[in-house]
């Protein structure tokens, strides 16, 4: 009782009456209103501000610190990127450069980057909530807001929202693209590039329409069943099928099986009519002397794969291939499948016998040991239809009677900007999208066991570069203004003509790069015309050598015809021609033996060329750029003459650096390149 | 009135649990084997992107008084900025235990600190560091693959023959001579990047880059040179 009675009397003190009730709700308002500004007061970027001060009152230059240094919020405001950007109210020292030895957040000095902090703000970046005040709003999700920090090991994907093009500073993410081609992602998942371009995939899958031609339902099962166990680096993926499913679509794949152009050709001699008994011997040193390695990997006893990885891994091939397809594909592989990227190489009979022999003896006879299948049957080739239908084989490989599904796959065009609440979070995974992606790749049936994403064997580092690459597919990048986006697209490219149909027949952009199409294995053609002497390009095609004397990659031998050689000659040398090549450009009167003597001195001496190159092979030992012994057959003076005043001019991205040279020295160095001139040795042509 | 004092505790009670409980670190893991030292296997001075995961684990080893390797000693491992799994473990049967690094956002050298309680008291530590590229690291290291470490790298690799034996000597420096390189400034490694060996009274092997690279890939050159100089590479003001 002594407790209610002191309380009913403050209650009818305060709200006994109308007027004191007035007064009392007044009373508390302007209570309010005056303390309503200490909230500011008591803010945490304040606070911050506060602890800023404090930090720069011990440095050297604190009265140049403080004068630069502006109390209050700050925002970096740039309407037509959306922007809004307070961070800087407590990262107050991203442009005090001095302070670059400060390690304590939020006071470092921003890292060099390429960017100004004016020219796109911070969230375009690092993702975030640019317009919050407090930590905990800005960095991290909430509920009306999404949009937490990006991990540093994600920040290049920020670059990929405007650049298309391969930035030196980005090699997750350049790496990240590659794999996004190079493992067929883009064959399923549509993914739209913020230029407006689709990723186009960059694998060939193989076409499945003649399989049956090519091997048998027992190695398709035991492919299909684990890609890995055949070659190690095959980009097929694992889709865990059972031993029946992997059945049912080894029955359907041989029964879907019609006959290709190869297989009315007649069959090419095997090595068994050939005479001699060294074939075993011949066949590995022909498989070296063409090349093959190239593009072709196989597995060497200590278990490393030696080769290019342009073309499937030959380590089991003995236990995959006919060894009647074999041979029509070593002669004619175009007749098989119109699009592999295997040149027609005009084989001789005794060159298919000898290399056949030598592929179909490599083999693991575990491989197929005990792969032993019942006998196809209808209902058998029928599940296998409806899982090769199921789970879209049809988006990578060609198949009868099953045509390309259309988006088979999710769009990940946007996924970088994926809502969470649309996401399936695994228990105990961290939920942000970054980790979502990241675990998505790295298994993806986890996420549900009906899901047919397949199991890529990647790495951790290769996840995390897709992750990267994924992450810059957002809604802000294809809302940028499209002046900021970019990119540079190559337009497709193909020879024409006659010669043109020998390129494509020969698959010379399959290495070679001419007008921005192309690979990367070998030099780059667009101006080879300009380039070389005709006398010494139809020399080289009838017998190819490398130039450069570190490179185990080289031409192969094509058996061309002379009139073959004496036509794409011409070709190359009128198409492939640079502008301004004319005598205009170069005095060749100038290139005298002074002139060369001069340049001599300036090759040794003055710009120690030899340390690069190799003029005398008994002499010279450099091994970075071609070697330059006969280069005087090679090259035509006007093309050494621009080469050597601006090279990457000439061939954007080259090694070779521009010497600024001034008009004499580079015409003196000409005049001495000119000199070295080969000495044929008789039978060469 | 009893209500009032009802609800008046019931309300103290239900405080309490909105609070969040703190949780302590405590080792889940306790061993009696004790080392006498501890060896670092492998995975020291690697170099990656900030916040990247490092390729390979960092592996010690912890030895017994006699040398051999120990097999179930406690590690336990910290590191300003870094996220280690697993922050402690025991050595296995060869002594070895592994950690996995994730480095910090911040471009620079971290080191992870590993540590074991030595036999009769104490603690034997091994510090390991890994190296973090910033942005202007990353350009540096792409320039200096492309234009330098062929001649500069005694390392040969599938895709790049070393030329440093083919070259005249004096014969260049690697980049992470920290011995010698920290001595030079970075201008003086600016202008002979830029204006070639001569400039600074060296070899012509090292040409003149002036009219192939910007400046600021010769700056990020030089930053990555910093980044990666074994022993680390101090700013002037910050020695003094």
């Amino acid at each position: 009782m002594s407790l209610r009675n002191p309380l009913r009397r403050i209650w009818r003190f305060f709200v006994g009456t109308a007027p004191r009730r007035f007064a009392s709700v007044s009373m508390l308002l302007a209570i309010v209103s005056a303390i309503a500004p200490t909230e500011d007061f008591f803010s945490q970027w304040r606070h911050y501000q506060k602890d800023y001060l404090r930090l720069i009152s011990t440095r050297p230059d604190a009265a140049r610190l403080r004068r630069r240094f502006e109390s209050g919020i700050h925002q970096i405001w740039i309407p037509e990127q959306r922007v809004v950007d307070r961070c800087t109210t407590c990262h107050v020292a991203l442009q005090e450069a001095s302070l670059n030895d400060v390690r304590r957040e939020p006071f470092r000095p921003h890292p060099a980057m390429p960017h100004s902090l004016t020219e796109f703000g911070c969230v375009v970046c690092h993702h975030g909530q640019g317009a919050a005040t407090t930590v905990q709003e800005a960095h991290y999700s909430t509920k009306a807001w999404e949009q937490p920090i990006l991990p540093a090991r994600y920040l290049e994907s920020s670059c990929g929202q405007c650049h298309m093009d391969a930035l030196e500073g980005t090699p997750q993410l350049n790496l990240g693209r590659r794999l996004l081609a190079r493992y067929g992602c883009a064959h399923c998942h549509a993914i739209t590039q913020p230029d407006g371009t689709l990723v186009a995939p960059v694998d060939e899958p193989p076409s499945l329409e003649h399989i049956a031609e090519k091997t048998g339902r027992e190695w398709i099962f035991a492919w299909t069943k684990n890609p890995q166990a055949y070659a190690a680096s095959a980009t097929m993926p694992n889709y865990r099928f059972s031993d029946q499913e992997a059945a049912d679509i080894a029955s359907f794949l041989i029964a879907q099986s019609t006959a290709s152009d190869n297989s009315a050709e007649d069959l090419p001699k095997s090595v068994a009519s050939l005479s001699g008994n060294d074939t075993a011997q011949e066949g590995a040193s022909l498989y070296g002397t063409l090349f093959c390695a190239s593009c072709h990997a196989i597995q060497n006893t200590a278990g490393n794969l030696v080769g290019g990885e342009m073309a499937p891994e030959l380590t089991r091939v003995g236990n995959k291939v006919n060894p009647d397809w074999l041979r029509r594909w070593l002669r004619a592989p175009q007749g098989y499948d119109p699009k592999t990227r295997m040149p027609r190489y005009r084989f001789d009979e005794k060159q298919i016998a000898l290399l056949s022999s030598f592929l179909l003896s490599k083999k693991d006879d575990d491989l197929l040991a005990n792969v032993h299948l019942p006998p196809s049957d209808a209902e058998s080739i029928a599940r296998g239809k409806k899982l090769v239908s199921d789970y879209g084989c049809v988006a990578c490989h060609r198949i009868n009677s099953i045509s390309p599904p259309e988006s088979f796959a999710p769009d990940l065009s946007r996924i970088g900007s994926k809502p969470l609440f649309q996401v399936g979070f695994l228990r105990g995974m961290p939920e942000t999208l970054p980790d979502y992606i990241a675990g998505k790749i790295h298994d993806p049936r986890a996420f549900g066991p009906a899901l047919k994403m397949p199991n890529f064997s990647l790495t951790d580092g290769q996840i995390e570069a897709l992750t990267t690459a994924l992450l810059a597919q957002t809604d802000r990048a294809v809302t940028m203004p499209p002046e900021l986006v970019r990119s540079s697209p190559h337009p497709k490219y193909h020879p024409g003509g006659d010669a043109g149909r020998l390129m494509e027949d020969l698959r010379c952009q399959s290495c070679h790069t001419i007008n921005g199409n192309g690979g990367e294995m070998a030099p780059d053609l667009t101006f080879e015309g300009s380039a070389v002497n005709r006398a010494w390009l139809l020399d080289f095609m009838k017998n190819p050598n490398t130039l450069r004397p570190a490179l185990i990659r080289r031409m192969p031998k094509f058996n061309l015809s002379d009139a073959e050689i004496k036509g794409l000659s011409d070709y190359m040398l009128s198409a492939y021609q640079a502008s301004g090549f004319d005598s205009q450009a170069l005095d060749l009167s100038t290139l005298n033996s002074d002139a060369a003597t001069r340049g001599k001195q300036l090759f040794y001496r003055k710009y120690a060329c030899q340390s690069c190159h190799i003029v005398d092979f008994k002499k010279d030992k450099g091994y970075v750029g071609p070697a330059l012994a006969g280069v005087g057959d090679r090259l035509t003076p006007v093309w050494m003459y621009r080469w050597l005043k601006n090279p990457n001019a000439l061939l954007p991205g080259t090694p070779m650096p521009n010497f600024s040279l001034n008009d004499d020295e580079a015409r003196d160095l000409t005049a001495f390149l000119t000199t070295l001139k080969e000495h044929k040795k008789g039978g060469l042509k | 009135m009893r209500r009032f004092y009802v609800a008046c505790l019931t309300f103290l009670l239900i405080l309490p649990m909105g609070c969040t409980k703190r949780s302590h670190v405590v080792s889940s893991l306790s061993s009696k084997v004790y080392g006498a030292q501890m060896v670092l296997v492998s995975g020291d001075k690697q170099v990656a992107g900030v916040g990247s995961k490092l390729a390979d684990p960092v592996v010690v080893r912890v030895n017994g008084a006699d040398g051999s390797a120990l097999a179930g000693a406690l590690v336990s491992f910290h590191g300003e900025g870094l996220v280690l799994i697993p922050t402690e473990a025991l050595s296995d049967s060869s002594g070895q235990v592994s950690v996995s690094v994730q480095l910090g956002g911040i471009p620079g050298s971290y080191e992870l600190i590993a540590e074991t309680p030595k036999s009769g008291g104490g603690i034997t530590v091994t510090g390991v560091r890994e190296i973090a590229l910033g942005y202007q690291e990353k350009v540096g290291k792409e320039v200096s693959y492309k234009y330098c470490t062929t001649c500069h790298d005694p390392e040969s690799t599938p895709e790049r023959v070393s030329n440093l034996d083919n070259l005249a000597p004096p014969l260049p420096h690697q980049f992470t001579d920290g011995n010698t390189l920290n001595e030079m400034s970075d201008a003086d490694l600016i202008k002979i990047i830029a204006d070639g060996g001569p400039a600074l009274g060296k070899s012509p092997q090292t040409p003149a880059y002036r009219s192939t690279l910007t400046l600021a890939q010769i700056k990020a050159v030089v930053a990555y040179i910093r980044a990666i100089a074994d022993p680390p590479y101090q700013p002037p003001d910050a020695k003094n």
